[in-house]
């Protein structure tokens, strides 16, 4: 492609270094943007049906894989919680369930949502659609290594699944797969389930890479001309910053997973010391089950931010463009994100307040934890800052974005309690850690992709998804998850015990069965409710209303491809040249109630922009 | 319009919920009053913040709903406003996290006339120990947990003698008297968890951990793993029996220690022997 355009980028950068104003005192060099300095990438363009739709390169399409794929596990997900729920608030009628299938249930529910739902969705799906968009770019920087990238993301799912089938099932040792229990006897899936469990990790985080490097270099070197990194939109801040994250978290993740596998199948011990087994003394000594807490809680605390970075970058997006204002305080929101992200690799070891390691850690991580909720505060508080004297669309779109700050000031909140190590002490490993992490790090960032699907739907298919059907699905959703959470943390006060098949008859649990059966009622709701979102996607993608070009009257570069949906390569002829930040949304002056990023200030000399 | 409504009756239905819940704590029955009200004071000022937080929501999405025509305020940054905010809310995360560590300090600091118990775990039952006359617990080893000496204490400890033995998974305390608890575990994580005592530890196999209370309500009590240890988890619970001085000097004359244990052994064994010559 490089060799088609080159010729006419160098003329682009010419006329815009002599471009001269018309009268009112422009200045010439007012709409000057530094030429090219490199020619553009050639792209591979596929040319037969596997080559543009399977093994495909472009990242639009990889994104869209990403996205189909996460779902799908998603939905995996989403059946084995209801088979927890039944189990939980009926057990009457889950008489097919043993406690091996509960604890299976629960672990491929926590591993799927976490790693290959949410982290898979964000950062592949939305990461890779956007990215190269948002940025200016005509695609990711290596659009091969993306393909093998996505392929080892099916693998690793594969693996996973494949686990289901192997004789004892999937590993049962809860998502933290915390040795020595995840690979002894007593333990549903000891055997083949928890090593398919390590390698499908294991691959994940091999692809993970792929891709990441990806993200980062296109974000650092492929940005067009103009977009300096201080206009880059949130989203795309969101996702750097969690993909460096990942970059550095997943390999503590892989080393344990490998680790593990020795201990399992070489009997070396990494994290076993002497262990009496049924009356034996095992081969194992001398190694620390503490140290794989460390390990994967290294990985394991980043990787709640490695989902929440990018919500966070996307629903500053979204509220931004159906509020009609820009993000208040954006250089504020970047820094926030990276000292948030930089944050959280000093924070770990909250989890591991009652682990059993050295008490006195506890001073240090409390301290460095309730540090990080002053940069998220900030967030917060600029979200609705935005809202504050905006022109708020009350779409779709912008639901899914109150709701979100609902539920993640809510969940951020009782972070603050779980985060501060005397309070943790009697509320961890209850049904209060359950409420607060399904509430910031589940359904949060469910709510800001549901957002982002009703938001760049008309941008991937060309047509529009049904408000009305949004709607239902929105207030179901959102009251649905709301009433499943908030009052699960009263469970969690009582002292109910999590990762608990059955309550039996305590007397102060006794009392939790009437919420069981509530909590598990709106979870089947829940549930169904998005099959809503399903048949919304079937339905307007052939009978939605056409959305045209930038239905939502947006500033940033997605919106601004000549074809919509955006064609391989982006951008047609030309590269897009940035002036200005993405957020100029109703400046004094300017004739619509919004700037796109492309316009050079001599179109709009009359407004007050204050920042570009 | 009605979603603002909807909006502001799951805030208010919120904050009900919190004072008509059937659900809450039980009552406590350890000196670790300090953890309630630490919980107490982070609810009210988080409460506080989230329904601060929603309410300013609410107004703006009624106040700020989109009208044709009308513009929004353009104003990219307030850094008066900003600077305020980060310096109100570093002031009330301070506010949190100072009693929490003041709290922590106690919880680390065990009083030194705490009854050392040694609770031993495994999948899936608990078993206990206590200092004999000597006041100090022998040193155990896993690899000599058998039959004989299933506490697996080293016979060369003279320490170890006079240790009471409990085999049973329910421990009796003294009313007002701080505790010990020393976890350990011969196979995985477990935890040793009394909600109505608030404290919690993991035991973990290979090192030995602790924590302290002072029971301080006379009754009955339900012991629960809190560390998922395997398929048995859930029915790894145990028993506490907090008594009165006499009550539980009473019943600590009627256990047996670990010498008394080695003796009925050797007479088993002697009267096996016999028996065999017979």
């Amino acid at each position: 492609m490089s060799e088609d355009f080159k010729d006419k980028n160098i003329i682009q950068a010419q006329s815009s270094e002599t471009i001269s104003g018309s009268g009112s005192g422009v200045s010439p060099d007012m709409d000057y943007v530094r030429p090219a300095e490199i020619p553009e990438q050639d792209l591979y363009h596929g040319h037969s049906f596997i080559t543009k739709w399977v093994f495909c390169q472009d990242a639009k399409v990889i994104g869209v894989q990403y996205f189909c794929l996460a779902t799908f596990t998603g939905i995996i997900g989403l059946i084995l919680s209801w088979l927890m729920r039944l189990q939980l608030g009926f057990p009457e009628a889950a008489g097919f369930m043993t406690a091996e299938h509960y604890y299976q249930f629960v672990t491929m529910h926590g591993m799927i949502m976490v790693v290959y739902f949410l982290t898979a969705l964000f950062l592949g799906g939305f990461g890779n659609y956007l990215i190269p968009l948002m940025v200016g770019a005509r695609d990711m920087v290596f659009p091969y290594v993306n393909m093998v990238s996505f392929w080892m993301f099916f693998v690793a799912v594969g693996v996973l699944l494949a686990s289901f089938f192997v004789p004892g099932g999937p590993t049962g040792s809860g998502w933290t797969l915390y040795p020595p229990q995840a690979i002894l006897e007593g333990t549903p899936g000891s055997g083949m389930g928890i090593i398919l469990m390590c390698v499908s990790l294991a691959l994940f985080v091999i692809g993970f890479t792929m891709g990441g490097l990806n993200y980062l270099i296109t974000i650092l070197q492929a940005r067009t001309r103009g977009m300096t990194l201080m206009r880059l939109p949130l989203t795309v801040w969101g996702i750097f910053t969690a993909t460096v994250l990942a970059m550095l978290a997943f390999p503590a993740l892989l080393v344990s997973a490998i680790m593990m596998s020795l201990d399992k199948l070489l009997g070396t011990s990494f994290f076993m010391p002497t262990i009496l087994k049924a009356g034996e003394v095992l081969e194992y000594g001398g190694g620390s089950p503490i140290l794989f807490q460390h390990l994967f809680w290294f990985f394991g605390h980043p990787e709640v931010y490695i989902v929440a970075l990018p919500a966070f970058g996307i629903v500053s997006d979204l509220i931004s463009v159906h509020s009609r204002k820009n993000i208040f305080g954006y250089r504020m929101m970047v820094w926030a994100i990276v000292g948030i992200g930089a944050l959280s690799f000093f924070v770990w070891a909250h989890h591991m307040y009652v682990s059993g390691m050295n008490p006195w850690f506890g001073f240090f991580f409390a301290t460095t934890t309730l540090i990080i909720a002053v940069p998220t505060a900030m967030k917060v508080y600029n979200w609705i800052l935005t809202l504050w004297r905006g022109n708020i669309r009350m779409n779709t779109v912008m639901l899914w974005c109150l709701g979100f700050i609902v539920t993640f000031v809510n969940g951020g909140i009782t972070g603050i309690f779980l985060g501060n190590v005397t309070v943790d002490v009697p509320l961890s490993d209850t049904y209060f850690v359950i409420a607060h992490f399904h509430m910031v790090m589940g359904i949060a960032p469910l709510m800001v992709i549901m957002g982002a699907v009703y938001h760049w739907f008309p941008l991937v298919t060309g047509r529009m998804l049904s408000e009305k059907l949004g709607k239902w699905h929105f207030w179901a959703t959102f009251l649905g998850a709301y009433s499943i959470y908030f009052p699960m943390h009263y469970l969690g006060f009582i002292g109910v015990p999590r990762r608990y098949f059955e309550m039996y008859d305590s007397p102060y649990m006794t009392s939790a069965v009437g919420m069981n059966e509530f909590i598990s009622t709106a979870a089947f709701l829940v549930g169904a409710a998005q099959f809503i979102l399903i048949f919304n996607i079937v339905k307007s993608l052939k009978i939605g209303k056409p959305a045209g070009k930038n239905p939502w009257k947006a500033n940033s570069l997605e919106w601004l491809t000549p074809s919509v949906p955006p064609e391989h390569g982006n951008w047609g002829e030309r590269l897009p040249v940035v002036h200005r930040w993405a957020y100029d949304y109703s400046v004094p002056g300017a004739k619509d109630d919004f700037i796109v990023q492309t316009t050079p200030p001599s179109e709009v000399v009359h407004t007050k922009v204050e920042k570009t | 319009m009605h979603a603002g409504i909807i909006f502001f009756l799951v805030i208010l239905g919120s904050v009900l919920f919190h004072i008509f819940t059937p659900w809450y704590w039980t009552d406590i029955a350890s000196n670790w009053q300090s953890m309630d009200d630490t919980i107490t004071l982070t609810f009210w000022v988080g409460g506080g913040v989230f329904v601060a937080v929603c309410l300013f929501m609410i107004y703006c999405v009624f106040k700020f709903s989109y009208k044709e025509g009308r513009k929004a305020e353009y104003k990219p940054e307030d850094k008066k406003l900003e600077r305020i905010l980060t310096w109100a809310t570093t002031l009330g995360v301070a506010a949190l996290l100072a009693p929490g560590l003041i709290v922590w300090n106690q919880y680390v600091n065990v009083p030194k006339n705490a009854i050392h118990i040694d609770v031993m775990a495994w999948q899936w039952g608990w078993q206990y120990r206590l200092p004999g006359k000597d006041g100090k617990l022998g040193n155990t080893k896993i690899v000599n947990i058998n039959e004989d000496n299933p506490f697996g204490i080293i016979l060369e400890d003279p320490n170890g003698k006079d240790d009471i033995l409990i085999q049973s998974d329910v421990i009796h305390l003294k009313n007002n008297r701080p505790v010990k608890i020393l976890l350990r575990s011969v196979d995985v994580l477990h935890n040793w968890y009394v909600p109505q005592f608030r404290a919690k530890m993991d035991a973990v196999p290979g090192v030995i951990t602790y924590y302290w209370f002072e029971p301080n309500k006379i009754g009955e009590y339900e012991v629960l793993c809190a560390e998922y240890c395997g398929v048995g988890h859930y029915a790894m619970r145990g028993g506490v029996k907090v008594q009165s001085k006499q009550d539980y000097e009473n019943w600590l004359e009627e256990q047996e220690t670990f010498s008394d244990l080695i003796a009925k052994q050797n007479k088993i064994e002697f009267n096996e022997k016999k028996l065999a010559k017979k």
